[in-house]
């Protein structure tokens, strides 16, 4: 590394954001510069100053108290009303439920049993990573990626790489799940794989998002346009949602 | 609420007058509530800065043309009074003055990139996500904030010896 491709990286550098491969040429670099190293002191000089300069400034105690006592206010206005919505709300789900049972769906063994399918989710999750077949197809492209899948199922997943995110697509492969051959796509984050299952829903309501743990693994499962989707890995919950989030804004 | 102080302090930087910053945070807070009843850890944090950020650009919006107060001249800053001597204090005063004031006196895209890096902690792309621009953007706004405050700090200190 050169003084001039250094000094574009050193503020990366200070506010620990360098990739552990820079961040060592940046180094050695510096053990041989000695104009170098006294520019990046310059810099964390300035930082201390900021530090020690005690220029934060905390809310006061009258602030704090006008917006607890503010928000017990709206909270407690909002309660008052929620009587209400939970008598609709229990009338609503009593009618869905009379409603399933009369429709009787024995036919799809898993409409009313969500845990068994959740079990099979995770079963083939870590299948996949003990059997070494995580993917069939492996690639971050998408544009490789979607087109694979052409001619092995009979509907074409919606594929996208959230690399940007944090959540770059590993590849794509074919599985088998709830009696029938689904879609899988792998993400990663740091050291963990995350299996996206997929496959059309039929003419099913669209099911809101549920969180579960089944066996130490975090899965979450939702349909929407059509489309069942079930997540499942064993990074935690948070991280797990944002992906959720990014894979239903893109339909 | 954790995230009070991070929200306020913001606030603060983005309004430079007390009054304003208080008004700023209440105002972020009730937005907050209303969507979300409780929001806890640090994501909870970026969430409330990102309110209190977009609440700040609503108001300056609305407010166009009759300009937000100005920042009080000589406004008492506390500065922690702990085992340094009088001189030692002397100086930190002077140093913190310097940085307030150039602080201030950035435009509001560099300020609030350098207030959330070296106040807040937050991460590259943290900013990049509560400011809405693209990581590189923070990284050049980052940069030439602190060339501002390295600058003024120079002059000054220069001045002082003269």
């Amino acid at each position: 590394m050169t003084c001039d491709e250094l000094q574009p990286l050193v503020h990366a550098y200070m506010d620990n954001e360098l990739d552990p491969a820079r961040c060592l040429d940046l180094e050695r670099h510096l053990e041989g510069c000695d104009a170098c190293r006294r520019s990046v002191q310059d810099w964390q000089k300035l930082r201390a100053q900021l530090a020690a300069s005690k220029l934060y400034f905390r809310a006061s105690d009258t602030l704090r108290q006008r917006i607890r006592s503010r928000l017990k206010q709206i909270s407690r206005a909002m309660n008052s009303r929620r009587p209400w919505r939970s008598a609709i709300a229990t009338a609503a789900m009593l009618l869905l439920i009379i409603g399933v049972m009369w429709a009787g769906i024995p036919y799809f063994r898993y409409a009313g049993d969500g845990d068994a399918l959740a079990r099979e989710v995770v079963a083939d999750h870590v299948r996949s990573l003990m059997v070494d077949h995580l993917t069939d197809v492996q690639s971050s492209d998408q544009h490789t990626v979607k087109p694979w899948f052409d001619g092995k199922i009979d509907f074409s997943p919606m594929v996208r790489d959230f690399a940007e995110q944090g959540f770059p697509l590993v590849g794509g492969r074919l599985d088998y799940l709830a009696d029938r051959p689904v879609a899988a796509l792998v993400y990663h984050r740091r050291q963990h794989y995350i299996n996206v299952f997929l496959w059309p829903a039929g003419n099913a309501a669209a099911e809101p998002q549920k969180s579960m743990n089944r066996d130490g693994y975090n899965v979450i499962h939702w349909s929407q346009q059509g489309m069942n989707y079930w997540m499942v890995s064993n990074l935690n919950e948070e991280e797990l949602l944002i992906l959720a989030g990014l894979l239903r804004q893109e339909l | 609420m954790p995230c009070l102080d991070a929200a306020h302090n913001l606030a603060r930087w983005l309004t430079r007058n007390d009054h304003d910053a208080e008004d700023l945070v209440q105002e972020a807070m009730l937005r907050a509530f209303r969507y979300f009843e409780s929001f806890r850890g640090e994501r909870g944090r970026q969430w409330l800065l990102t309110i209190v950020r977009s609440t700040f650009y609503t108001r300056l919006e609305k407010n166009r043309g009759n300009e937000l107060h100005e920042p009080m001249n000589g406004e008492a800053l506390e500065i922690a009074s702990y085992e340094a001597g009088p001189e030692e204090m002397a100086q930190r005063h002077e140093t913190a003055l310097v940085l307030r004031n150039a602080i201030e006196e950035l435009p509001l895209e560099f300020r609030e990139v350098l207030v959330l890096r070296e106040f807040e902690g937050c991460s590259y792309r943290e900013i990049a996500d509560t400011v809405n621009v693209p990581i590189g953007t923070v990284m050049s706004r980052l940069a030439r904030a602190r060339e501002h405050l390295r600058l003024r700090l120079a002059t000054t200190e220069m001045g002082a010896h003269l």
